[in-house]
């Protein structure tokens, strides 16, 4: 047994930590958040020069790593800065495409950082249908709270289908689609995504017949894993942060961290951050594993587990920190935040325990 | 037993159902039902509703002008006003003031402030917290020295809610430096438009601004505005603090949200079926309606117990711990139920008045906002470990 990180795999790890704690305060990082595009471009143009969206992919798509232990480094880091420049679109969308092959001009370009990409999968209240028209298809509907969507200048959208869904490149541009795009709770931007009417020649498909639940599976798993590795990078900063105000403040003339009610719900938490962090090595090692049913098990079993742990980190947290927990000031709360919401991208943890169920 | 409402307050109850059908402007219970922010005009208008029914100030004796209610009655009135979706009176110079001035008060001060509590003239907030006194409030550090006719007030307070609004606030400040902490306090009325404070909002978590920072410098106040005794304020704090956590079990509040959470689950889908039909989410709510059920029966146990009116004493911890935990699960569901859509941030939502397009389901920009504020409920008010605290101290002598 061996749970160190490769050599080269630690100094990516350590220069994107190092990288975003001197360049990425929270007051930068809150500017971009809760500002109109909901991101910093120029803050996304530096990390991606640093070659983090390539550290997501491998060779053949045109980066330098690709498996889960590169995507679970990478987003632990992003997590512990709550990053909200659209990597997960970027992964999402980019896995999907080099699963597949084709479309490798727009896959290179995902790679670099120069194109912003979103991974339109939930459905909205009007789920989204593709009718087959000529060679392509006409395509109606809605997906729904789509990560980055108004800064996305491409759409990866899954269409259910009897049978085997259909995934189609759409470029943002063409006729027939409009975003409205909204900040999220937590910073960060989304948007509803409605396709109205909208012809796509054959090209637009993404891969062949038979090839679509695959290729889903390759771009939720990359999020899945994403997601849960950036929760326990957020939860790691907080569990820190917590820490040191628990030594820190004073009441009754001694640090809080005195008292054994507090000690025993920080221990708490300490337990439980430590087993989310299992869930996600675990998954990360089933990622690049032969055995997709281990794989999809490892992957439900690690977003179910930050689900449940993410909330409860956030709210001990802030209770731990009594008001100023609650404070927009205090990073913490945007912490929280996040720790929170995350639970609602990709299903939640009822959805991932009803589904490791299912799973067997 | 009997759990049954006896038929006389049976017939009270109903009084109070048609009192809210009657008086309560659909316009403030849509925007209490839609979880909206009430302005100060919304809220003063509620009030003076109250008052002119004399229903106001229900927990101050006849003579001050309180209606002569039992605690059940007083339950009863707080269960139907959250199930009618009424505004909240605002509490701090209605539930805490005024039984400290009745309580301990001179017959100037009651004269004075009382009547001007009930008609809505002054607006109060509460100056008990400080940047080093939570928990520990006796830590207090915001001196008086008095001068002649006036004690000079220096040092900051924090978490004051609605402060902005206020006229007057309540202070605890410290008068003598050399006592032991909690001997040296003192209880003192203080006019928000004194030179030398200054009111500075802080921004929580859901970017609401409903608590502030209060400065103090040089701030000049009259002798008279000394409540009771001097250094004698601390017994005055806690018999307040008995009546901070009445009625903060908040069981009329959770019964409302969780009937509109169970409605909207019903329509909610989850993967083809109903979201109140999926197997997690059900054990969920039943949990939570189980445990507010018992939580309704603890409520009344307590104040079967108190006989003859008053505040409960440590039990009010325990109705304050497990009812906040209750309504913090229910904003908690609410979140859920909602699903991707609880994550667009939609400030301009939460404002009364607001005609823009929901994203999602209707109310969907209202669920995690009222989560993330809900959080406060286990904090404010002395936190449930202290509650925890005083109940291992007061109740298993521990």
């Amino acid at each position: 047994m061996n749970f160190e990180h490769t050599d080269d795999r630690r100094m990516l790890a350590d220069t994107l930590v190092r990288a975003l704690r001197d360049g990425y305060p929270i007051e930068t990082r809150n500017a971009g958040a809760y500002g109109e595009t909901g991101y910093d471009p120029a803050v996304w143009q530096q990390l991606t020069e640093l070659g983090i969206v390539s550290a997501l992919f491998d060779e053949a798509a045109g980066g330098f790593g690709g498996s889960g232990f590169d995507i679970m480094v990478v987003f632990e880091a992003l997590g512990r800065a709550l990053v909200v420049e659209p990597f997960l679109g970027a992964l999402m969308a980019g896995r999907a495409l080099a699963k597949a092959g084709g479309h490798d001009e727009t896959l290179a370009g995902i790679v670099s950082g120069e194109t912003i990409a979103a991974f339109a999968h939930e459905d909205g209240a009007t789920p989204v249908t593709a009718t087959k028209s000529g060679d392509g298809w006409t395509l109606s509907g809605t997906k729904a709270v789509v990560s980055q969507a108004g800064a996305a200048s491409v759409f990866v959208v899954t269409v259910e289908q009897d049978g085997d869904p259909l995934v189609l490149l759409v470029p943002a541009d063409t006729a027939g689609v409009s975003v409205r795009s909204f900040n999220v709770v937590e910073g960060g931007a989304a948007g509803d995504v409605t396709f109205e009417n909208m012809t796509l020649g054959a090209d637009a498909r993404v891969g062949g017949e038979g090839q679509g639940q695959a290729i889903v599976d390759a771009a939720v798993g990359a999020g899945l894993l994403a997601l849960s590795a950036e929760a326990v990078g957020a939860m790691e900063f907080v569990k820190e942060t917590t820490l040191g105000y628990l030594r820190d403040r004073k009441q009754f003339g001694v640090p809080i961290g005195k008292f054994q009610a507090l000690q025993h719900r920080m221990a708490t938490v300490l337990l439980e951050i430590e087993q989310a962090h299992s869930a996600v090595i675990n998954a990360a090692s089933a990622f690049d594993g032969d055995d997709a049913t281990a794989r999809a098990r490892a992957l439900a079993a690690a977003k179910y587990t930050i689900g449940r742990t993410g909330a409860l980190v956030a709210e001990e947290t802030i209770q731990l920190h009594g008001g100023i927990g609650m404070t927009w000031e205090y990073a913490v709360s945007h912490y929280a935040k996040r720790l929170v919401m995350i639970d609602h991208q990709l299903g939640d943890e009822d959805y991932h325990l009803q589904r490791y169920i299912a799973l067997g | 037993m009997d759990l049954s409402f006896t038929p006389d307050e049976e017939a009270f109850r109903e009084e109070v159902r048609s009192f809210f059908r009657d008086k309560l402007p659909a316009r403030l219970s849509t925007l209490v039902r839609e979880g909206k922010r009430l302005r100060k005009s919304d809220m003063e208008e509620w009030h003076a509703i109250l008052n002119e029914r004399g229903w106001l100030a229900n927990h101050w004796p006849e003579q001050w002008g309180g209606p002569g209610w039992s605690v059940i009655q007083r339950f009863i009135f707080d269960n139907e006003s959250a199930l009618a979706h009424a505004p909240r009176v605002v509490p701090f110079g209605v539930n805490m003031l005024g039984p400290v001035l009745i309580k301990y008060g001179s017959e100037e001060q009651k004269k004075q402030w009382l009547p001007r509590i009930l008609d809505g003239s002054d607006w109060w907030c509460q100056g008990y917290s400080e940047p080093g006194a939570g928990s520990d409030l006796a830590g207090l550090k915001t001196t008086a020295v008095r001068k002649g006719d006036v004690y000079v007030v220096n040092g900051q307070k924090t978490w004051t809610t609605l402060g902005q609004h206020a006229d007057m606030i309540f202070c605890l400040v410290r008068t003598d430096p050399a006592a032991k902490k909690q001997e040296g306090i003192s209880f003192l009325l203080i006019d928000m438009k004194s030179p030398g404070i200054e009111v500075r909002p802080i921004t929580l978590i859901d970017g609401e601004q409903e608590v502030n920072e209060v400065f103090f410098t040089d701030v000049e106040v009259p002798v008279a505005n000394l409540v009771g005794e001097e250094n004698m304020g601390w017994t005055y704090a806690k018999y307040l603090l008995t009546y901070e956590r009445t009625n903060i079990a908040g069981v009329g509040f959770s019964i409302a949200s969780f009937e509109r959470l169970k409605e909207f689950a019903q329509m909610q889908k989850k993967g083809g079926r109903s979201l109140a039909d999926d197997p997690l989410f059900a054990a969920r709510m039943a949990r939570v309606e189980i445990d507010l059920a018992n939580m309704q029966t603890t409520n009344l146990r307590v104040l079967a117990a108190v006989a003859g009116g008053g505040a409960p004493g440590a039990e009010s911890s325990m109705l304050k711990i497990k009812g906040t935990e209750i309504r913090q699960e229910i904003t908690s569901l609410t979140r859920r139920a909602y699903g991707s859509y609880a994550a667009p941030y939609i400030p301009e939502a939460l404002e009364a008045g607001w005609n823009g397009e929901d994203v999602g389901p209707e109310d969907a920009a209202m669920a995690a906002p009222s989560y993330f504020n809900n959080r406060k409920l286990s904090i404010f008010g002395g936190s449930n470990e202290i509650q925890k605290n005083i109940i291992s101290k007061a109740i298993l002598g521990l």
